[in-house]
């Protein structure tokens, strides 16, 4: 019935098998905007939140997804500025993602302010000496980079790509995505790294504060890093969900491999400055407000040292050696497992720095105080994992995500039957200018 | 947001308070006198503390010990109004992202605009003290009671942050009369908050921490030249090493009280501890 709006070449699920899937996702969908609704009619009474948790559940949410969709600013990066070109069979879906991590950012965000009509303020009124301003300014102008990256993916639709305008538009986006994905990258630079100096910067709360080179403090370097690090991880190891899920290949192991090593060596030098830096925050920056490290992870049920060595050692350590070892690296067990790996450790750190951070008491005669989320705060965390689930179940079916899955899985046509051929005019006329674009470009080169 | 001022200039007006937890007997009138004043709203049940708004918060503490040498203390923390190691690099107002609250040079006063707040919190994530709260709902007055509210401080609307003002509104009614009255200098006693005129132990004593003149400044002796820390042996401020340079001095004989009010390493003396580190 959509046959039509299926790129050429490839096979889809059929549509009832695709609508059904898509209604588990859109009820779960439903019942998370019902929970949003509820926090923007009735207010932010709806959440466990209280003066103690000013940020929680939400935030660390926001600071999650936002590292994990590092993928798309890091191999954009990889791809267009530093030239590795074999992540072109990748890119799509590490904009996908990026796409989505980053949606989603905004609607939680958008959710969390307890007066969302006036969230333009944060604009109008900027306080420029505050990391979240920096977050706001550089998130929204990142965001309408990735929209303008997803949008030539759009455009390629087969029905879309049989406008000419659109066509064109869409080549000539992909002409200058060179520079859409450098300012990307510049972007994601410091709206990762204001992330991570929204908690460095704060000189009351002893566990987050951090020593500082000119006016950023360690975090800020280190959530950019991170986000470089694990992102692509993420990237790859959605694209191996996507391939169990589908049945298929979808790209071929030299572009995993190529990935899974940069972020496996990104990973390492990464926590090796993490290891570093909190090695010193341990010994010098706590010790220097009067708090010996000890302190932030006994008297309390739940904040131990296993939350450090899990991050550290058991997320950051295991999954950087799993994946600069070529022979665990090109072995999909070990591989996915160092993903996993990474996903925990990257979100771990940004638990810690949101809520651990809050739940520590500063002055002696306080007390830790723990928060258990409310279902409306889980709900509206997992809206947008519904949301990305459907955006990738649309985008999967009907535009050409993945460059390799034809090569991949070849159509094969039973003995005796003639290959279907075009005899549309409009389908011939824009098949005739692509052909006759490519011909042009290659003249070019 | 830096104070100029030169040597030769009268400094600004540095508003702060001194409270001698020796004299406190913790019966909270500061609390009820502040929450009345403000106009802070409550709700039916207000069992949850972490959920209740209370600009002024009077904390028990003690120094650990069993019978007979048990001792108790009762410390009241208003916001503390803190200075930063520059002028003006409060905890909070360096980090909201709106400007939505701002440090006053000309008073010290760490001010909150609720109409240009909107509610992200990161203020309240910044404060060790605890000092902001949040609007998780609208206030709500019992019937009758509304007409009994402050007409000069406005009551805050539900998804916004508040917290103490130092009685800000006093001082807008003090200079106003003093401006009308031959333009001169608000006096000590026509500019008190609500709490400090309420404690009937006379523990909290408020006024201008720069004018020698007044009782405050002669109590807390803050130092000018470094970061106004005090030169009265029996006065500390909360927190002093995280460096937030507050206008709140609390004074006490019992050198236990004094060191409740800051972390020290097990083997470190309160007096010879580091001093702070400038902040960027």
């Amino acid at each position: 019935m959509d046959s039509a709006l299926i790129p050429d070449g490839v096979r889809r699920c059929p549509l009832w098998k695709f609508l059904l899937g898509l209604s588990v996702a859109g009820a779960v969908l439903l019942w998370g905007v019902y929970a949003m609704l509820l926090c923007w009619v009735k207010g932010l009474n709806q959440t466990n939140m209280n003066d103690y948790y000013g940020f929680a559940l939400w935030i660390w949410a926001d600071l999650a997804v936002i590292a994990l969709g590092g993928g798309a600013f890091f191999t954009g990066l990889l791809k267009y500025v530093i030239g590795k070109d074999e992540l072109k069979n990748i890119i799509n879906y590490a904009v996908l993602i990026g796409f989505i991590c980053y949606s989603s950012a905004l609607l939680i965000l958008a959710i969390d302010v307890g007066q969302p009509l006036r969230s333009w303020f944060i604009f109008w009124h900027a306080n420029v000496h505050s990391m979240l301003t920096e977050v706001a300014f550089c998130l929204s102008c990142y965001f309408a980079v990735l929209t303008i990256e997803y949008i030539p993916l759009v455009l390629e639709n087969r029905q879309l790509d049989k406008v000419p305008f659109f066509h064109n538009l869409s080549h000539n986006m992909h002409s200058a995505m060179a520079v859409f994905a450098a300012t990307g990258a510049f972007l994601s630079f410091f709206h990762q790294g204001s992330l991570g100096g929204v908690a460095g910067v704060l000189f009351g709360r002893p566990f987050a504060f951090r020593e500082h080179i000119l006016i950023w403090p360690y975090t800020f370097f280190l959530f950019t890093w991170s986000a470089a690090a694990y992102g692509p991880s993420f990237t790859l190891f959605i694209t191996w969900l996507t391939e169990k899920i589908t049945h298929k290949k979808l790209v071929k192991d030299n572009v995993v491999f190529l990935l899974a090593k940069i972020s496996g060596w990104m990973i390492l030098t990464y926590i090796a400055a993490k290891s570093v830096d909190t090695l010193y925050w341990m010994f010098q920056t706590a010790p220097a407000q009067g708090l010996q490290w000890h302190f932030f992870y006994q008297n309390n049920a739940f904040y131990g040292k296993w939350i450090l060595f899990t991050e550290i050692i058991l997320c950051g350590w295991l999954p950087a050696l799993i994946l600069v070892y070529r022979p665990l690296r090109e072995r999909a067990s070990w591989r996915v497992t160092a993903f996993v790996l990474g996903i925990i450790g990257v979100s771990l750190n940004r638990w810690v720095m949101v809520l651990q951070t809050m739940a520590v008491p500063v002055m002696p005669f306080d007390e830790w105080v723990l928060y258990i989320p409310s279902w409306q705060e889980v709900a509206t965390t997992i809206l947008p994992v519904a949301y990305g689930v459907i955006l990738i179940m649309i985008s999967y079916r009907y535009l050409p995500i993945f460059p390799q899955e034809k090569e991949l899985n070849p159509i094969t046509i039973p003995n005796g039957q003639e290959p279907e051929l075009t005899t549309d005019p409009q389908d011939l006329a824009v098949k005739t200018m692509a052909v006759s674009n490519s011909v042009e470009e290659v003249a070019a080169t | 947001m830096k104070q100029t001022q030169t040597h030769n200039q009268k400094p600004p007006q540095r508003y702060g308070m001194a409270i001698d937890l020796d004299k406190c007997t913790g019966c909270g009138a500061c609390m009820v006198a502040c929450s009345a004043e403000n106009n802070v709203p409550f709700k039916e049940d207000e069992t949850n503390k972490l959920l209740s708004i209370t600009w002024m918060k009077v904390f028990r503490i003690t120094n650990g010990r069993e019978f007979p040498h048990a001792e108790v203390c009762y410390l009241p923390r208003p916001c503390q109004h803190c200075a930063g190691q520059h002028e003006g690099h409060s905890p909070c107002v360096s980090v909201c992202p709106a400007t939505a609250t701002d440090y006053s040079a000309q008073t010290g006063i760490v001010s909150q605009i609720y109409t240009r707040c909107f509610g992200c919190r990161y203020c309240m994530g910044a404060c060790p003290y605890h000092a902001r709260y949040f609007n998780w709902w609208d206030p709500v007055w019992p019937v009758g009671m509304e007409k009994s509210l402050s007409p000069n401080v406005s009551p805050r609307m539900r998804g916004v942050v508040e917290k103490c003002s130092f009685c800000f509104h006093r001082y807008q009614l003090a200079r106003d009369k003093a401006y009308a009255e031959d333009k001169r200098e608000v006096g000590e006693a026509e500019y008190q908050t609500a709490c400090a005129q309420a404690c009937p132990a006379g523990a909290i004593v408020f006024g201008d921490l720069n004018n020698p003149e007044h009782a405050v400044s002669r109590i807390a002796q803050p130092d000018r030249h470094d970061h106004y820390k005090s030169q009265n042996p029996r006065a500390f401020r909360l927190l002093e090493r995280l460096g937030t340079n507050t206008k709140v001095y609390y004074l006490s004989d019992r050198e236990w009280v004094r060191k409740a009010g800051d972390n020290y390493l097990a083997d470190e003396n309160p007096s010879a501890s580091t001093p702070p580190k400038e902040h960027a």
